[in-house]
């Protein structure tokens, strides 16, 4: 009788689970984006608009996103690569031409944002953020001038065995090849064996490379960062004593751009999304969560306000001109930059 | 005669046929999600790598695991060692092995005093000992991460107490990757020594005072080679899941202080070398078999018999 | 009176490093539980006695579906192993010897041999090419890959009560004539009911604390309570982390709490 009572139970739970997650919306969509980096509450009003249950998912680099796509059987149906990816995955045919220019919306794209190199016209993508990698100091721990790679290529003593270094490939090799004195795409084996083996030595002085700069860099577990604007704007709200330099031997800039994927399973949930997130509140809520700029027209009036002024986003005129947009290089060239990457990971 | 023994053959056999039938579900599923994928990924090991990752079909190469060990030096060409890779693959040697030292250094005098205690209060202390062992692995390996941070437990109590002025580093370092699998890893080591020392048979020990030995010489003459079988099982019980720890380096390595499990990931992620990755899977795998071997084949010579 | 003599089971300085191993086992998660009641935004300080992350947690709804998740899993993983453990077991057990019998046994501790980086790769492999030749992506794979490894726990327990079992009562049910299946129902399984009973428990427990396996099998939408935490943890850490992992180590405990009962009132 009690075994009874026990299967009875059991079964019960296992079908009061099974119906508690069938979700009760009309429809799902699921969202494969950078890790802390989409807002809850721009989830909360799309899914209260048009009833569709959302998922996000985090990855923590373009290439984890891309092997995880391309092995199949992902079951996202929207990814949001950075520019440099976007031309590879257009080319492995694993996003869908959404037509986000055909999109009501579309309107409200900065002119900036639309002949984009990545996506002549936007035929694939739509802008969710951009921003640049810079360097992030603690300056109750370092006082000097922070406006040069040398934080984290060169460290100054106070700085060494604290620093935190993004684990993005081309955005760290980018600052290198530029602190050099080479251009982005370079082959020149001149600058590369000085890129590797700077980049070898500066290693032993980081502390790591991880992604929780918003924490520790306000804790004090890192003094000094070569990461994204964003994440150092957070850490300085949390301690003013965190600044934000521009290095000016040259800084990438970036944009993450929402596309849909092929293989999507509700690929008309994804472009209500693709054209929900165009609207300009809606990216301000985008901005205002993860404290990047969005290429919105329009947006800025429902950002808050600290974030018009802050000078983590308005570039300082003077430093301007250092900054670059990341570009995918020739495959070759890709090769030699992923084993100088290699090299790094001993 | 000679046809009951045929009805008895025929009845062994039909046993032996259920048997198997019963046994299928389990060995099935087995197969098809343990087993038969490492002959997958072992035939992953030898083809041409994707642009991407993935591997191109049906075009097979040795580079995967020439590239474990040796690669072409960006410059001049040159074939040489893979020393990003062996580096990588000795530190988690190391790094494993030292795991398992401090596991037995703390574990063996652990099980040993539990084992000694009245019956109804080992049974207490044992159960202490499997809560932390059956509470999550990343769980604890969280909670690893709090004591050791900068503003953490450790380093806040040591401040306190004036021993150090200002905090260690320890997060982020191989440091941090050693306690975290010694904190992790402890109870597979505690539980299996306990059991081989709850069987020891004391009078032995007595035996050994009688002779006038030393407590110390009574420890290694006596005990120690009793419980062997206990100590190498407890060893390989720990040595085996951190040289695979993936979770631990990931927490609290920072990214930077790899060990194999996370090289193994990057292949099939950043690194996007796929067959690299199944041929060192595979590379892990057979360091898990010889040590397994000489576990065998030690607690086989080890005498006691309970293997 | 008894102290006076030569204890000759003692060593000296066990009983300190033994105090020390249980303060070094049990600290971290008490510290870990202890700042879950932070009402401080970060980790970093403490702000004052809170349950305030508990609510969050709970109102969090990635935290809810993960969780939800982690249970559908670990039921239908637990339940299947522990079924084809039981069905393994009876087969394994109590015979002479016979051919392809170690094969089995090698077969079924597998999972256990095998570091779980190296599994876990190797169904990213099988089981991407299958999504997309199926097209089929659900929890089934997650199921699969975790009822796999969670069949040696649930075996071991049933393995070890077989053994130790005696065959008078299931020969005296043959002899009054009850089939096989009668036998097995109404006399074996009886008998072996708390040792199922901890399988499935070890198994349930097993498939919760999964982290590599599942990381890389799950498809889109499909976290699980510890890869969510996983992906939590390398970012911002507030102590909602720890009021998660708080009720986690809660339900486990209690889980562990009665597979000890289970197996002390068989003894």
């Amino acid at each position: 009788m009690k075994s009874k009572w026990i299967t009875t139970t059991a079964m019960a739970a296992v079908a009061a689970l099974a119906f508690a997650n069938s979700a009760s919306a009309a429809g799902e969509l699921n969202i494969y984006n950078w890790g802390d980096y989409t807002s809850p509450e721009l989830i909360k009003k799309f899914e209260k608009e048009f009833d569709v249950k959302v998922t996000v998912t985090d990855y923590d680099s373009n290439d984890t996103a891309l092997a995880k796509v391309r092995a199949g059987g992902h079951g996202f149906d929207i990814v949001v690569p950075s520019a440099n990816y976007v031309q590879i995955w257009v080319k492995e045919g694993l996003i869908e031409e959404a037509r986000p220019d055909q999109m009501e919306n579309f309107k409200n794209v900065d002119p900036r944002w639309v002949d984009v190199p990545w996506d002549p016209g936007r035929h694939y993508t739509v802008p969710w953020q951009w921003g640049l990698t810079g360097i992030g100091v603690n300056t109750a721990v370092y006082k000097g001038d922070i406006n040069t790679s040398a934080i984290f290529l060169d460290p100054p003593p106070e700085l060494v065995g604290k620093i935190n270094v993004a684990p993005e490939m081309n955005d760290v090799l980018f600052a290198a090849i530029k602190y050099f004195g080479g251009d982005w795409c370079t082959t020149d084996k001149e600058v590369l064996r000085k890129v590797r083996d700077k980049l070898v030595e500066a290693k032993t002085k980081w502390l790591a490379m991880d992604y929780s700069v918003t924490e520790k860099l306000p804790s004090g577990d890192y003094a000094g960062v070569y990461y994204w604007n964003g994440a150092i704007m957070r850490s300085r709200l949390k301690n003013p004593d965190v600044k934000m330099g521009y290095p000016k031997e040259g800084f990438p800039y970036f944009m993450d751009s929402a596309a849909l994927l092929k293989d999507a399973k509700n690929p008309e949930n994804a472009k209500l999304f693709m054209n929900f997130i165009m609207d300009p509140e809606n990216a301000a809520m985008i901005s205002a969560f993860a404290k990047y700029a969005n290429g919105i027209k329009g947006s800025d009036k429902f950002l808050p306000e600290e974030m018009k002024t802050a000078p983590e986003l308005v570039v300082p005129p003077e430093y301007e001109k250092a900054g670059e947009f990341l570009l995918s290089c020739e495959p070759e060239t890709q090769q030699l930059y992923t084993r100088i990457w290699t090299e790094l990971q001993k | 005669m000679n046809g009951a023994e045929q009805v008895a053959i025929e009845a062994r056999k039909q046993d032996i046929r259920s048997r198997w039938l019963l046994s299928a579900p389990a060995l099935v599923i087995i197969f098809v999600a343990a087993i038969g994928p490492l002959f997958v990924m072992l035939l992953y090991s030898f083809m041409v790598k994707g642009d991407y990752g993935d591997v191109k079909p049906w075009e097979f190469s040795l580079d995967g695991w020439t590239s474990v060990f040796f690669q072409r030096d960006i410059f001049d060409d040159t074939l040489g060692l893979a020393d990003a890779h062996i580096s990588i693959i000795w530190r988690s040697i190391q790094l494993s092995f030292f795991t398992t030292i401090l596991t037995l250094i703390l574990g063996f005098p652990t099980a040993y005093f539990i084992a000694t205690r009245p019956p109804h209060t080992r049974e207490i202390w044992v159960f202490l000992v499997t809560i932390p062992f059956w509470t999550n692995l990343l769980i604890r390996t969280f909670a690893m991460q709090q004591v050791i941070r900068n503003e953490g437990l450790l380093n806040n109590a040591l401040i306190w107490l004036g021993i150090i002025k200002s905090p260690l580093q320890i997060i982020y370092t191989d440091t941090a990757n050693l306690l975290g699998m010694t904190y992790v890893y402890l109870p597979l080591m505690v539980l299996p020594l306990y059991a081989s020392i709850e069987k020891l048979d004391f009078r032995l020990v007595e035996a050994g005072y009688d002779l006038y030995a030393t407590r110390f010489q009574v420890l290694r003459k006596i005990v120690i080679p009793l419980v062997k079988p206990g100590i190498i099982a407890g060893s390989i019980l720990v040595f085996i899941p951190s040289l695979g720890a993936y979770v631990i380096p990931r927490v609290l390595g920072g990214g930077k202080n790899m060990m194999l499990g996370n090289l193994i990931e990057m292949q099939f992620g950043a690194g996007r070398n796929w067959p690299l990755g199944a041929a060192m899977s595979i590379t892990l795998m057979i360091i898990v078999m010889v040590a397994l071997i000489v576990y065998v084949r030690n607690a086989s010579r080890g005498g006691s018999g309970h293997v | 009176m008894f102290r006076s003599r030569f204890d000759i089971k003692s060593q000296p300085g066990f009983g300190f490093i033994t105090l020390f191993t249980f303060f070094a086992l049990y600290l971290p998660i008490g510290a870990l539980v202890v700042y879950s009641f932070n009402d401080a935004e970060s980790l970093s300080q403490w702000g004052g006695f809170s349950g305030r992350w508990f609510v969050a947690a709970w109102q969090n709804s990635a935290v809810q579906d993960a969780a939800i998740r982690s249970l559908i899993i670990a039921l239908w993983a637990a339940s299947l192993a522990t079924v084809a453990a039981l069905m393994a077991a009876l087969a394994t057990t109590r015979t002479a010897p016979y051919r392809g019998q170690t094969l089995k046994y090698a077969m079924i501790n597998q999972p256990l041999m095998v570091p779980e980086i190296v599994t876990a790769v190797a169904l990213l492999i099988v089981f991407s090419r299958i999504k997309v030749w199926t097209g089929y992506s659900g929890l089934g794979y997650l199921v699969l890959a975790h009822t796999a490894f969670c069949i040696p726990f649930a075996y071991l327990p049933i393995r070890a009560r077989l053994e130790s079992m005696d065959l008078t009562l299931e020969r005296a049910a043959a002899d009054l004539y009850a089939s096989r299946w009668q036998t097995f129902r109404h006399v074996t399984l009886p008998l072996l009911r708390p040792a199922v009973i901890a399988g499935f428990m070890l198994a349930f427990v097993i498939s919760l604390d999964d982290v590599v396996i599942t990381e890389f099998v799950k498809s889109g939408g499909q976290d699980t309570l510890p890869t969510y935490m996983l992906g939590q943890l390398r970012r911002e850490t507030t102590p909602e982390i720890n009021a998660i992992a708080t009720v986690f180590l809660a339900l486990s405990t209690v889980l562990v709490v009665i597979f000890f009962f289970i197996n002390r009132k068989k003894q």
